[in-house]
């Protein structure tokens, strides 16, 4: 079969996730977020030392917001929905 | 990208709600054993209930109910097409889970008296307990996973189960969603219990996670029961859901029912009896949609402000506590407005109607050696109460099947295809995007699939779904994460042509909405009061074929047979709504 493939594009995207940087503690070791996440959309950006949000596939469940241990992370809901 | 050995004695895979407890009571049964959870996420937030459920849907409690009233009210609500001894074995070990969930430390509402304060929601009967502070049940889940040491893997997906010469389980395989490495675990016996089919038809929104189900839940486990030659059941029994627009969870008439809230038309009108999920319910708020009386709304800006409170309270931080965040952001406030409501895309899960892997009272499938639990497996509107008492006894029979097998051999070619089919998309430099492919497969599935359905276009929907298996092979991941959405829609595909064969062949209308056939509007119970299964066949194909329903254990009266379908309210109110109602169940 043959078949020809058009380039990738760069999608972008509003993230419903956001982490404040000045009370993330991802760069003392911190990775609760990370971890409770069903999806694993969220990552350590290990320049800035703080967590960020990787991938758009958010349930708005919430974990990360409720388990991080210094209030650092917002769930809002996903600007398709909103 | 290396491989791993892994040689347990039982092997529980998805970790949510079914999972862990299949897991413990495995343990509990034989402490000896090895017994392995196996999660794609992370049990401590995995499933169906990361954030904890505010209330248990189907609670069997002695002095409002019996065992047999129970039996006999789901009986009803799924036409029925039920197999009487899987409700009756959950009936009748529904109170014994309550009693020992309450001793793990999770918190049911109780009156003054220390009773359990049962609510009605049901048309029929009384089984409804709320759990107002139900938000750490997987902390308490997760307590009894570590004091039975049950080991625990995370990010691990599950892909293909192993299969023996003789048919018999022999494992799974599964990669790491971090590394793709691969892994290879050996096992006597295998619980699945891997949710829902929540990820088949695509949120209105158009956002592929906005799903009613934890879009985690996307029908592995369908798909590696499938492949692995077990029966499915009811699959035509599709889960579609009346819902938050938008926001697509659950408006909850469960929660607020029992305080006085209720669904309405446009007018404000209540147009159904009863508020519970039901084919028929939904079928109802179909009509009301679409007969100029929509949108249907969730009620509640009648209670006075210390019941809202108290209902914010609950929904607002339990199960999908983002809700209010949402309505916020919409300027809802129970107060003044009501919440506009709509109908959710198609999904399988047995949980709320009927669809999934075909089980025994025992929570064996039809695979020695494979149990199933939860709302993979197929014990019709079970909820997460039905998901702990399957998960115990599938635990159980996953123990007991270990004293009598030693680990079947593992097929090396069974092993080496697999990890062709996981690593490819990573192999290649070029391809299509996983996130593409998903989201025109699930656009395609509410085109063809979501009733009322016509036969014509579900033919055309297998066409399509046949030219997107072709594009599999295409599929390329740049890095393990998208690896993981690149297998998922592997298993989404096999679920949607899964979803399209059932419905073709069951040719009548059944289950309200859930399987309304436009070309075939009546039900038609001398040909088809029977279940559908759909198994692979000696070529690796999908077919289906009919099941006999067992004898009931508990007789239905000609009279009650048809009490769900009449669930709408007779109004006063004249031709409009009384014309709109009753078909197809009646028909």
């Amino acid at each position: 079969m043959t078949h020809s493939f058009a380039p990738l594009s760069l999608h972008p995207a509003a993230v419903p996730v956001s982490v404040d940087p000045d009370k993330c503690i991802a760069h003392k070791g911190c990775t609760v977020c990370v971890d409770v996440c069903p999806l694993d959309v969220l990552a350590i950006d290990l320049v800035k030392g703080s967590a960020y949000m990787k991938f758009d596939e958010c349930w708005y469940c919430m974990p990360c917001e409720k388990d991080c241990p210094t209030g650092a992370v917002r769930v809002d809901i996903p600007y398709l929905l909103r | 990208m290396e491989t791993f050995e892994h040689v347990v004695d039982v092997l529980v895979i998805g970790g949510g709600t079914a999972g862990p407890m299949a897991a413990v009571k495995a343990k509990q049964a034989n402490p000896a054993l090895n017994v392995l959870l196996l999660e794609k996420a992370n049990v401590k937030r995995s499933g169906a209930i990361s954030m904890g459920m505010d209330g248990l849907n189907n609670a069997v409690v002695p002095g409002f109910a019996t065992p047999e009233q129970y039996v006999r009210e789901i009986t009803i609500a799924n036409d029925g097409i039920v197999n009487q001894k899987t409700l009756m074995a959950y009936a009748r070990n529904s109170f014994a889970m309550i009693e020992e969930l309450d001793r793990w430390g999770v918190k049911f509402e109780k009156d003054e008296t220390g009773d359990y304060a049962m609510r009605k929601v049901h048309h029929l009967g009384t089984y409804v307990l709320p759990m107002p502070e139900g938000h750490d049940i997987k902390k308490v889940l997760y307590r009894q996973l570590k004091r039975t040491r049950v080991e625990i893997t995370n990010r691990l997906v599950a892909t293909r189960l192993l299969t023996a010469e003789d048919g018999r389980i022999a494992g799974a395989l599964a990669f790491d969603c971090r590394t793709a490495d691969f892994h290879v675990i050996r096992a006597k016996s295998v619980v699945l219990a891997t949710g829902a089919a929540g990820r088949l038809g695509l949120p209105a929104s158009g956002y592929l996670f906005g799903t009613y189900e934890n879009p985690t839940n996307c029908g592995d486990g369908h798909s590696m029961a499938f492949h692995a030659g077990a029966e499915l059941t009811g699959i035509e029994c599709f889960q579609i859901n009346p819902l938050i627009k938008d926001y697509n969870g659950p408006a909850c008439a469960y929660v607020t029912g029992p305080f006085g809230g209720y669904t309405t038309n446009a007018q404000g009108q209540r147009f159904i009896e009863c508020d519970y999920w039901s084919g028929q319910m939904m079928w109802e708020f179909t009509q009301e949609l679409q007969g100029g009386r929509g949108p249907v709304f969730l009620k509640l800006d009648h209670l006075a402000e210390e019941t809202i409170a108290q209902i914010e309270t609950i929904l607002h931080t339990n199960e999908r506590p983002s809700r209010g965040r949402f309505h916020e952001g919409r300027g809802t406030d129970y107060r003044h407005r009501m919440v506009e409501m709509h109908v959710s895309e198609i999904g399988l899960c047995s949980g709320h109607s009927a669809s999934g892997v075909w089980v025994d009272e025992h929570a064996r499938t039809t695979v020695p050696g494979l149990h199933a639990a939860g709302d993979l497996a197929c014990v019709p509107h079970n909820y997460m109460l039905g998901a702990f008492v399957y998960g115990r006894l599938a635990g159980e029979s996953g123990a007991a099947f270990c004293a009598a097998h030693d680990h079947a051999a593992v097929d090396a070619g069974q092993v080496e295809r697999e990890r062709a089919r996981v690593w490819a998309p990573l192999r290649r430099e070029r391809g299509l995007p996983p996130n593409q492919v998903e989201y025109k497969l699930r656009r395609m599935v509410n085109d063809y699939l979501q009733p009322p359905k016509v036969t014509r276009k579900m033919e055309i929907g297998l066409e399509r779904f046949e030219a997107i298996r072709e594009d599999l092979h295409l599929l390329q991941a740049r890095e393990p994460h998208e690896l993981m959405r690149a297998m998922e829609v592997h298993a989404i595909r096999d679920c949607a042509e899964m979803a399209a064969r059932a419905s073709l062949y069951r040719t009548e209308s059944r289950w309200g909405l859930y399987h309304a056939r436009a070309d075939h509007p009546a039900r038609d119970d001398a040909n088809w009061f029977c279940h559908v299964q759909l198994a692979k066949d000696e070529a690796g194909a999908m077919h289906c074929f009919k099941r006999p329903v067992e004898p009931y254990l508990v007789e239905i009266g000609d009279a009650e047979k048809t009490s769900y379908e009449r669930l709408r309210i007779r109004a006063e109110a004249g031709p409009a709504v009384a014309s709109a109602s009753s078909e197809p169940a009646v028909a």
